[in-house]
């Protein structure tokens, strides 16, 4: 036992010329000796030793040079490293980041949208344009529905505000985000790329919202809705002809995935979903009133829409408004 | 087939583009303080989700190639979107459902 012991203190005070302690030696006194001053002969072992195991180490590494597959986790490394090295990134090129996913998002959403176009009759080119232009999603569909039945510019005009009002209030808020010092050309600029996505993205930013960062968030999407809109105009014939006629589906099942998961938690959002469609589906289906929702439906729209909202605020109070009104009944 | 082209749409289209921008860019221009009307902020509040609602549900069921295939599409989107799945996880699935519905009926009738 106490032989043991002794190894083990010897282990722990570690003089260098014990670096290799062969363990099954340790019993004999003449080992040990050997193992305080080794030999010139284990001396001269241990450095044929490493240079064998240098050279193998450079034949390896040379081998690994030459097949680059072996070569790609090293270099993703060591870029990995150079760009931890690089000073914070610019403003515009974190937005860019950022709205990468948006772009990507935006894709299918947008093919469907050129398909559609092109299938109610719209040259592809035209599908592209107003895609460009407006780089809205429920917007445009409703409008080249209504440009599709004929609708009069005035009602036109009247369903692209009630089904793109929402933007009017992405905007406002987004004017408390930034600079009050920001020229007006260039919060007109800025003015164009709200959207849903874009202003949920942009809201979630901790300090003021930059010019040159919202740039960057908004040029992914834009590509990607643009991208989308070209591929779904002009490549729907590759497409099986069952799945291009339920193709339709894609635009309302993006909608229910916007307003269904807020419902769930939220029951006054649940009621004005529930009141707005029951509205919306009576415009359709009550026989003197459906009169009023010919071309395309756009003042059926407006009116459940806007009575709907308007029912909701008056006898459901956002929980933020009461807060705010205790807030201010207590200061009283 | 093509009926619409800049030239016997091109009014409907800049009438289209304006109203969207001018949308956006009227309170980016103009507003530099918060509202403080609580109705109007209400209001506002519940008109996305109003008008996305009145949008989608009668229109919905139409939205494929017969009534069935759209009424099953709608229900698997509900669903779907109930369980809080990925936009676009939504989107196919429920254009899966439609296609697998029509391709039934192909087949069996």
């Amino acid at each position: 036992m106490h032989k043991f012991f002794h190894y083990f203190c010897k282990l722990k005070n570690g003089s260098p010329k014990t670096m290799e302690p062969p363990v099954g030696e340790v019993h004999s006194n003449i080992k040990k000796a050997q193992i305080q001053r080794p030999s010139r002969r284990k001396a001269t072992l241990r450095a044929m030793k490493w240079r064998r195991d240098k050279f193998n180490r450079r034949l390896r590494q040379q081998v690994n040079d030459l097949l680059i597959v072996r070569r790609l986790p090293r270099l993703l490394k060591s870029r990995k490293r150079s760009e931890a090295q690089e000073p914070p990134k610019s403003d515009y090129v974190r937005g860019l980041l950022l709205g990468k996913s948006i772009g990507l998002g935006y894709v299918p959403v947008s093919f469907t949208f050129g398909l559609v176009a092109v299938q109610m009759g719209f040259d592809p080119w035209v599908a592209v344009f107003i895609s460009l232009t407006n780089l809205a999603s429920a917007g445009q569909f409703a409008g080249i529905r209504m440009i599709a039945g004929g609708a009069p510019a005035i009602e036109l005009a009247m369903t692209t505000l009630v089904v793109n009002i929402r933007y009017f209030l992405m905007s406002l808020s987004l004017t408390q985000k930034i600079d009050t010092k920001l020229p007006t050309w260039k919060r007109c600029i800025m003015a164009f790329g709200v959207t849903d996505e874009i202003f949920a993205l942009a809201a979630m930013e901790k300090e003021d919202v930059s010019f040159p960062f919202f740039g960057g968030l908004m040029t992914c999407p834009i590509v990607g809705w643009t991208l989308g809109t070209v591929l779904g105009a002009f490549a729907a014939e590759l497409m099986p002809p069952l799945v291009q006629a339920c193709m339709g589906i894609a635009l309302y099942c993006m909608f229910i995935a916007i307003i269904v998961p807020p419902s769930r938690s939220n029951k006054k959002i649940f009621y004005s979903i529930l009141i707005a469609s029951a509205l919306s589906c009576m415009f359709k289906y009550v026989p003197v009133i459906n009169q009023i929702s010919q071309n395309g439906g756009g003042w059926s729209l407006i009116i459940s829409a806007v009575a709907a909202a308007a029912l909701c605020a008056t006898f459901f109070k956002t929980d933020e408004m009461a807060e705010e009104s205790e807030r201010k009944e207590v200061a009283r | 087939m093509i009926q619409f082209t800049f030239t016997t749409a091109g009014l409907m289209l800049a009438v289209m583009a304006l109203t969207t921008y001018a949308i956006r860019v009227t309170p980016m221009a103009i507003f530099h303080r918060k509202l403080e009307n609580r109705w109007f902020k209400d209001f506002m509040f519940y008109i996305p989700f109003c008008v996305l609602a009145a949008m989608t549900f009668p229109d919905v069921i139409y939205s494929t190639k017969s009534l069935s295939s759209g009424i099953v599409a709608t229900v698997v989107a509900l669903i779907m979107s109930w369980r809080k799945r990925d936009l676009l996880t939504v989107a196919i699935g429920a254009v899966a459902a439609a296609v697998l519905v029509e391709y039934l009926k192909m087949v069996a009738f």
